[in-house]
């Protein structure tokens, strides 16, 4: 059975197909959903995928967050299901306030487009199920506004309730902390910068991404209660 | 009723684009000590009691114009 993992296209993401192409190579049906649509279809996990959504109007992702399709999102976040945003997907769910913090303009002004090493922070996460404690992952980043900020008490808190769960192991963008991934308070939400589904076959330079993507798909095929 | 919403970046953020600005300024000779970039916001709100048109402008700030993280705002009449 393979279970279904809807990916939101908004106007100006570009990294849908390459989501929706990761996803099924890893056992995953992908199902399309336009952001103008006000409900999901009957899928397991929901992907947000990278782009610029909106042209990156206002700030990144503050439009694209009152798209009728992220309140079912929000709904369906609510319920406990599994939410991914990669990137501008990341960017959607920090405005839309599904996750903590905001992403601001890279510190050294300059899009930054490589390969970075990441952290792996814990394992208790479902999307690091496949990941050792402190694994080191090597995914492309691709990004201008990927500074994450959050204040310093509201870091020591999520630092505190292993929410960081990914850092990046060089220096990046400028992100307090290094943070490079966190999730919400119930776990069950993922978003961060790097491009898992960049990085999914050994053509691409590495398969680390296999290891995030992979484990969304095997929380997904379980509907495992989500860890808290 | 028409306002303009000033969002700017608080005081202790990083603010990266205010720096290159300070930058040129700079290179084209000015002696500018910090500049801070933010954004203008014109709303022409369809209500006729100005008070209630600043309430609400206030709280499109509050929601989305502005993000309360790093981000202050200020709103200012600027016509009918």
């Amino acid at each position: 059975m393979r279970p279904g993992v809807a990916v939101v296209t908004f106007p100006g993401s570009n990294d849908d197909g390459d989501a929706a192409l990761a996803l099924e190579s890893l056992g995953a049906e992908a199902v399309a959903v336009w952001h103008a649509e006000p409900d999901l279809p009957d899928v397991e996990a929901v992907v947000l995928p990278g782009g610029f959504s909106y042209g990156d109007y206002l700030r990144c992702g503050a439009i694209a967050r009152c798209a009728p399709a992220m309140e079912a999102v929000r709904r369906f976040a609510d319920e406990g299901g599994l939410v991914l945003g990669i990137c501008n997907g990341f960017q959607i769910l920090c405005e839309a306030g599904l996750l903590p913090g905001v992403l601001r303009p890279n510190r050294q002004l300059e899009f930054v487009c490589r390969d970075v090493r990441l952290r792996v922070e814990g394992t208790a996460s479902p999307f690091a199920a496949r990941c050792e404690p402190g694994q080191e992952l090597v995914i492309p980043v691709k990004h201008g506004e990927g500074s994450w900020y959050a204040p310093p008490e509201l870091l020591a808190d999520l630092e505190a309730r292993g929410r960081v769960l990914l850092r990046y192991a060089e220096d990046c963008n400028g992100s307090v902390g290094d943070v490079a991934g966190v999730t919400s308070e119930a776990g069950n939400v993922l978003g961060l910068m790097p491009h898992p589904e960049h990085a999914v076959d050994p053509l691409l330079g590495s398969t680390d991404g296999a290891l995030i993507l992979g484990a969304l798909v095997d929380a997904a095929r379980d509907r495992t209660p989500v860890a808290a | 009723v028409i306002f303009r919403a000033v969002i700017r970046p608080k005081d202790d953020i990083l603010d990266p684009q205010g720096e290159a600005t300070q930058v040129s300024l700079r290179k084209l000779g000015f002696d500018v000590r910090e500049a801070r970039v933010g954004r203008v916001v014109h709303v022409d709100v369809a209500v006729d009691d100005a008070e209630e048109g600043r309430r609400q402008v206030e709280r499109m700030c509050a929601q989305l114009l502005a993000n309360p993280l790093i981000e202050v705002y200020e709103v200012e009449a600027a016509g009918r």
